[in-house]
Order: C-alpha cells, then structure tokens, then sequence
C-alpha cells in the first residue's frame, strides 16, 4: 500500500522558482497568442530576461501575472494598463496582508 | 429548479436601462472578481452576476426573461412554459458569453435548450483540456522538510453522452521542501480531460499555509513571539527558542527592550537564498500574587528612581 503510494506520488514544478520559459512557452502557459503577451510586456506586467524576443526568458511567475491580468481585461473590461495597475496594487495589497496577519 | 431573479442579482429596478445595467454589472463585477476580491464565495457571486448580466444586457434574451413575468421570488420553484420563447431569435442560437458552461439550470432551460449539448457535440476538433486550479493547505513545517499530500479534487468531466458530469479522484502530490504561500505548484497534463485527442489542462495548485499557534510568516521569513522574564531581558540570557527546525539555544543581550529583533539568519523557509528567522523579544511580568512575590516588586521600587513616564512629561 505504501509502495503503492509512493509510486503514484506527483512532483510538480513550483511556478514562482526557477522556472523560466520562453515567449513560445509563455504563450502556450497562458493560451494567448504571441502579440498578446507582447502587449503585457509592453505595459510591464512582465518582464523578460534578454535583449529580444526570440531570446527572452520569462520567470514563472509571469504565468499567474498574465493569467490574471487576462481575466481582469475580460471580465472587468480594463485596458492592458489598467491591468497592469491593478495587478501592482493587488501585490501590495497582498504583501500589506502579509504584514498585517504577522502583526496580529 | 428555482427561479433566479436576474434584476435583484444584478441589483437594478426592472425598468432599469441598458446603461444602468452595464454599470451596475460593472460595479459588481469589481466587487466580486475572484482576482480582486476577499469577500466570502466571491467567485459564487461573480458567475451569479455575469449570469444575470449575460441575459440583462441582451435586449432580446432580457425581453423574453422579462415575458415570464414579474410575479416571480428568487429560489421559487420554477417550470419555463411550453413554448415562452417563441419568436425570439437566439432560440437553438446557444450561448453569446464567455464561461457559459457554469450558468445555471435556469438560464440553461431558457437560454441554452439546444445550447449546451450542442456546445459539446460541436467539437469535433482536438483541443487541450481545461487547467484546473486547487488550494492545499499545509503547515510550516511541510515547507522546511517537504511533504506528501493527498487531495481529493472534483471535477467535470465530458460523459459518454457528451454532457459533463463531476467525478472525483484522489491524487497524491509532493509538497517541495522550500515552498510558500500563495506559490502554484503546476503538475503537467494533471487538469481537465481533452477533447477528442487532444491533451489534458494543468492542474495549478495553490500553496496555503495552515495559521500555526506561534510561527507568523512574510514571504520566506518567519517570525516568533519570544516572551522573556524582565531579570532575563534586562541582565541578558541564554534561553531555550522553538524553531520549525527544532529547538535552539539562544543568546539574549543584556538590556533588552521589549520589540527587540533577533535574526537567526538562514533559519526562515528553506531556499537557495533563505529566509531568516526573527524572534522578536517580549517581556512578560510575573503576577504579584503572593506575599513573597509583592516583597519582591517593593524591593524593586526601592531599588529604582525609576519613572517609565518621564518623555510623557508628567
């Protein structure tokens, strides 16, 4: 039974470490078109390592930035920017929770 | 199934315009947008409101909504009349909006007659299935060592008759030694099923940490209370301090103050740079509760001229 578990025991990859993925990746991890991500990195909703395109490298955590950031266009009817706004606010937010639950 | 009363949802009077409801739709929207929002069953709430707007913001499917009548009370049971939509045009039309798959059997009986099966049945083309998401709750602990968790996830799969249906199955998952809140863990092809042969969604899995009665944790910091005795805080000490690593010896300086920070370095969640452990000093007054205890207190007021309220001015 043990064995058994064990053998069925799934490894993942931990998004936000050490991840990275190509435009090409990026753009699969997110099904958007390429030209979509491009306007994300245009806004700074994410930022690639690397001079162009075809050498950009993506840290995994920019799958949850764009997914989110995609969800909040089609479902709030906000621009690329104002996505991009709302997504640093929603960071902070989140670390000012962080801060706030330690203090308690 | 019961009747949903689109207008209440949405927050608007019958009569209201389509401006009117595209800004009320908006407003909620915002305020129950699962990425947005802390309010408990946000996402319940933002498919209710995006249900109601799909049919609202529609003049013909809000006409022949508003045809049933305005007799109706959310949660009544509810049978659509043989025929209510005659003379509309989105009849076998199928569904206009985005995640129609999650409206209710209401809207489906009157808007998706015709619209749901044939959603399915009309994918003849081979496309990857759904991502699936999941929250794990873990302790502290499992971030420093690693650990193995089992969850159960239910989830809708395509039936035989090309219908969904929830199933549920078990999967067994590695928690990796280092993780931390709000982290995804991804496991490849784990999501929905496919269509035709095409390849399964990922399953994301989001990392939440159990409260634990004394650990606080920031980011891969980690932070202890440390109650001290005053003699310890004031003439400095060696005490005993749990860590998630086990416990330590540690040494408190002399004249400290409640507040003080103390990092332990390297001893936060594990991680190729990791995190600090900071034990932030507090003192603790021993009760004056008996004879000799109350002696013990005078001793001290003698031996001080001290006056804690001296920057106060008084």
């Amino acid at each position: 039974m043990v064995n058994k578990e064990l053998r069925n025991l799934l490894s993942g990859d931990v998004m936000e470490e050490e991840m990275l993925l190509t435009l090409g990746e990026l753009s699969r991890a997110c099904r958007l078109p390429a030209e979509r991500i491009l306007e994300l990195v245009d806004e700074g909703v994410i930022e690639p390592q690397g001079r162009n395109p075809v050498q950009w490298v993506f840290q995994g955590v920019c799958v949850r930035r764009v997914r989110c950031a995609q969800r909040l266009q089609r479902d709030l009817g906000v621009n690329p920017a104002g996505a991009a706004l709302a997504l640093d606010l929603l960071e902070e937010l989140e670390r000012l929770r962080a801060r706030l639950k330690r203090m308690d | 199934m019961e009747y949903k009363d689109y207008y209440k949802i949405m927050g608007v009077k019958r009569d209201a315009t389509q401006d009117e409801i595209k800004r009320s739709y908006r407003k909620l929207a915002r305020k129950y947008h699962p990425d947005v929002s802390k309010e408990p069953d946000a996402e319940a709430h933002f498919k209710e409101v995006g249900e109601a707007y799909e049919v609202l913001k529609d003049p013909q499917k809000r006409a022949a909504y508003d045809q049933l009548g305005a007799n109706w009370k959310s949660g009544q049971e509810f049978r659509p009349p043989p025929d209510w939509n005659q003379g509309f045009e989105f009849r076998g039309g199928g569904f206009t909006g985005g995640d129609s798959e999650h409206f209710s059997d209401f809207f489906e009986s009157l808007f998706g007659a015709g619209g749901l099966g044939g959603r399915y049945t009309r994918r003849e083309f081979h496309a990857r299935g759904e991502d699936s998401y999941a929250r794990v709750s873990i302790d502290l602990e499992d971030a420093y060592h690693g650990a193995a968790r089992s969850l159960t996830l239910r989830g809708t799969e395509i039936g035989p008759d090309g219908r969904p249906q929830v199933k549920e199955r078990t999967l067994n998952v590695r928690i990796p030694k280092g993780v931390r809140q709000g982290q995804h863990i991804r496991l490849a092809k784990q999501g929905g099923a496919g269509f035709g042969q095409g390849e399964p969604g990922d399953l994301y899995l989001e990392i939440e940490f159990q409260p634990h009665p004394f650990y606080k944790v920031e980011g891969k910091d980690v932070y202890l209370n440390l109650p001290l005795a005053p003699w310890e805080a004031a003439l400095g000490a060696t005490v005993k301090a749990p860590t998630p690593n086990g416990t330590v010896d540690l040494k408190i300086p002399a004249h400290s103050a409640a507040g003080r920070k103390l990092r332990l370095a390297g001893r936060g969640i594990p991680a190729k740079e990791p995190g600090d452990l900071y034990v932030v000093l507090q003192i603790e007054l021993p009760k004056a509760d008996n004879d000799p205890a109350i002696a013990a207190y005078q001793v001290f007021a003698k031996a001080f001229q001290f006056n804690p309220r001296a920057h106060l001015g008084v």
